[in-house]
């Protein structure tokens, strides 16, 4: 790398992720992007410009050290590359292929200000991805035990990073997961064209082999309880996630073919509907799927559909795209496959045929007026601008709040007022040694944003159990 | 892995399985559930906790086999083993702690009101257990609730007990009175009914709902169903629900989403349709 200057590295052009054929794609699960070739990771790499105030690391929840990764990649220097990731995110082949790297990372890179920003989210995929076809790097010594037990609830980003940094440090770690499978959202949730599960159990599977060990079946406000917990461990970190759908609140909505997002992707993802022979779970397949929503999980659900074989995929939303607040990569995607956006729509009613199953979503066209406490301009309805959109599959994806189960059998741990546990900033909840990060806290958020608070909550674990 | 240590034929579509699960053994209550998945790529199936045995570690499932599923679950015999059992999921049994019960089950709902049936007798309750099946071989647990007070079987042709419903049962007992609380579980029909029967006589009754359910923690919100006006889940919010409040006819609605599905996959497992799935 020292052998570009300034000026030549200003030269390159970003490079484009390789990916499937939108028309070909549009109709398998395989994954979207095939990642970069290694000859395209050198070239990208060489675009970073090694600025001293690293301003992509300061756009990074878990505070990769980008620079110096990228600029291993640029030398040429995988396992050095991917020794430096792997040391700042647990879960680095995820995040490569889930963050919002344009609001992130990407969105500060000094190299955007006047062009394309350096594909930090590609590169971070290829050195993830490279390490694992290679056997990682697992030079490290092996922790010396602090006798210390922690109790992890849920296996999913927040749980999965916070096991992986907490079994770093010597602690010996339980990882609780109520569902048959860890990994929370990313196996529920993402689908597999964005993130293929062979990944996740990968992920999963490095955990294992460094000392973590998973209990699956374990619902915990059900099968143990918090208190139960805090007899045999020292400390706990509760990452048992959003949980429970939001649903419109209209007419029709228990209509047969009407599904929150949740449903529908856990259905096709961990249930393996998407399989197209030998699923035991069925999923309704619609010829005409209406999805309602505007973030990622809207997304996967719409792109889910077309991939189902849905002559239309519809995604409904109130405002436009420039609100969505989904990935860029994945509108775009969205878009390309053929996904029909139906933007300026706001739905009133779900409308049944005389046997109660979906026909159509009727609908109201709106306008955008003032801003309101989001920043994003509120959506006001046009008046007389009602009609009604064919489907015979409806998909909520308006997001998720908390799930009371563990909150429950726990009262004295304080909460807000949407039931989300209340932290300190070192996501310590009102119970000491009773830590909690994810989407249980934030309310509905990000991988990286759960990955992030797995991380701080860990150092936090450990300097607690060090007192 | 949960080891099967027990295999009964309860009736010619229900079997009654005894699965090491120790935890839940342990600390199950009434009315609560567990969801189990057969082998790796099956379906999450809710079943009911029909009996435990603490001491030895076991839980009782009584599963009928009405799909490709269930009777998959059904095939296993002991010594093979569940790959997942997940639980005790739901609330317990609210119990009155005294006074007079009327439990009333129909067909493979009648394991579901035994532990009910069981654990209000240990608190004293004075309890009365309606059952029923079509003919004689389809009544389930008849010796299990003679244990915990009076038990009247109907059967629809006579064959055992009286002839008829369980509702023309359980509507003299309420005409009897002193009934403080009912508690009835079966076929969405008979809960309708029982649910019709119990309301003049201002008797509160408990229902236990069996709809379309996946992961069983709230986080798919597929078994939503309408109580007194408002959306719940089963599996979160109830199983149980006051019977008056529920709407049934969305409940047998909803659980029609995939009787196409079902019947292919059952064709299919028959050997009846030629193209494998």
């Amino acid at each position: 790398m020292s052998t570009l200057s300034a000026k030549e590295r200003m030269q390159i052009t970003r490079q484009s992720m390789p990916e499937q054929d939108a028309a070909e794609r549009s109709r398998n699960f395989q994954e979207v992007n095939l990642g970069f070739p290694e000859q395209l990771a050198l070239l990208e790499a060489q675009r970073c410009l090694q600025c001293k105030a690293a301003k992509c690391m300061q756009g990074c929840p878990v505070m990769v050290n980008i620079p110096r990764f990228v600029s291993l990649v640029a030398q040429g220097d995988m396992a050095g590359a991917a020794k430096s990731l792997m040391g700042d995110n647990a879960l680095p082949s995820v995040s490569g292929r889930v963050c919002p790297q344009e609001q992130q990372c990407e969105g500060s890179c000094i190299r955007g200000v006047k062009g394309q920003p350096v594909a930090i989210g590609y590169l971070e995929r290829f050195v993830a991805d490279w390490a694992r076809n290679h056997g990682t790097v697992s030079d490290e010594a092996q922790p010396a035990p602090t006798g210390k037990k922690v109790a992890v609830i849920g296996g999913g980003p927040a749980g999965l990073t916070a096991a992986g940094e907490l079994v770093k440090k010597g602690h010996d770690v339980t990882l609780y997961e109520a569902l048959h499978k860890p990994g929370g959202v990313l196996v529920y949730g993402i689908p597999e064209f964005r993130l293929p599960k062979k990944i996740v159990a990968s992920e999963v599977d490095r955990l294992t082999k460094a000392g973590v060990k998973i209990e699956c079946n374990v619902v915990i406000g059900r099968t143990y309880t918090i208190p139960e917990l805090r007899e045999r461990f020292d400390a706990i970190f509760i990452a048992n996630g959003a949980g429970l759908p939001v649903f419109m609140n209209v007419p029709g909505e228990n209509f047969k073919g009407v599904y929150a997002a949740n449903e529908y992707l856990t259905r096709v993802n961990l249930m393996e509907a998407y399989h197209a022979e030998g699923a035991n779970t069925p999923v309704l397949k619609g010829q005409r799927v209406a999805v309602v929503g505007g973030g990622n999980v809207a997304m996967d659900a719409v792109r889910t559909a077309k991939r189902l074989g849905a002559e239309k995929a519809m995604i409904v939303y109130r405002r436009t795209k420039e609100e969505m607040p989904a990935r860029a990569e994945e509108v775009h995607h969205a878009g390309q496959e053929g996904v029909d956006f139906q933007l300026l729509v706001a739905p009133l009613e779900v409308v049944g045929d005389e046997k109660r199953w979906v026909k159509g979503l009727k609908c109201e066209r709106m306008e955008l007026g003032e801003p309101d406490a989001s920043g994003r301009r509120r959506p006001q309805p046009v008046a007389g601008s009602e009609f009604i959109l064919d489907c015979d599959v409806v998909v909520v994806a308006i997001g998720t709040k908390a799930n009371p189960l563990l909150t429950a059998t726990c009262p004295e741990m304080k909460l807000n007022k949407r039931g989300n546990i209340e932290t300190d900033e070192a996501g310590m909840t009102s119970i000491p040694g009773v830590f909690a990060g994810g989407d249980i806290v934030r309310g509905a958020a990000t991988v990286i944003l759960a990955m992030g608070d797995g991380k701080r909550a860990a150092q936090a674990i450990d300097a607690y159990l060090k007192k | 892995m949960h080891k099967i240590l027990a295999k009964k034929q309860l009736s010619p579509n229900v079997t009654r399985l005894d699965v090491l699960a120790p935890r839940i053994a342990e600390i199950k209550q009434p009315g609560q559930f567990v969801i189990v998945r057969a082998q790796e790529g099956g379906e999450r199936i809710p079943l009911t906790i029909a009996d435990a045995d603490p001491a030895k570690g076991t839980i009782a499932l009584v599963i009928q086999a009405v799909g490709k599923s269930t009777r998959e679950l059904v095939a296993l015999e002991v010594c093979d083993a569940i790959r997942d059992v997940s639980g005790p999921l739901g609330h317990p049994t609210e119990l009155i702690a005294s006074g007079r019960a009327l439990c009333i089950g129909g067909g493979v709902g009648t394991a579901v009101v035994h532990p009910i049936a069981k654990a209000l007798h240990a608190k004293g309750v004075q309890v009365t257990s309606v059952i029923g099946g079509r003919a004689k071989e389809w009544v389930i647990f008849e010796d299990d609730l003679q244990k915990c007070g009076d038990v009247i079987v109907c059967t629809d042709d006579g064959s055992h007990g009286r002839k008829g419903f369980v509702t023309d049962a359980a509507k003299e007992v309420l005409t009897a009175g002193g009934i403080d609380i009912v508690y009835a579980v079966g076929p969405v029909p008979m809960m309708r009914a029982v649910a019709n029967l119990t309301r003049p006589f201002g008797v509160h009754t408990v229902v236990s709902l069996n709809p379309v359910m996946v992961d069983g923690t709230g986080m798919c919100g597929g078994c939503r169903v309408e109580v007194g006006g408002e959306t719940k889940f089963a599996c979160v919010d109830g199983p149980e629900f006051d019977g008056h409040k529920v709407d049934f006819d969305l409940l047998a609605d909803r659980l029609q989403t995939y009787r196409e599905f079902e019947q292919r996959a059952n064709a299919c497992a028959d050997g009846q349709c030629r193209i494998r799935r």
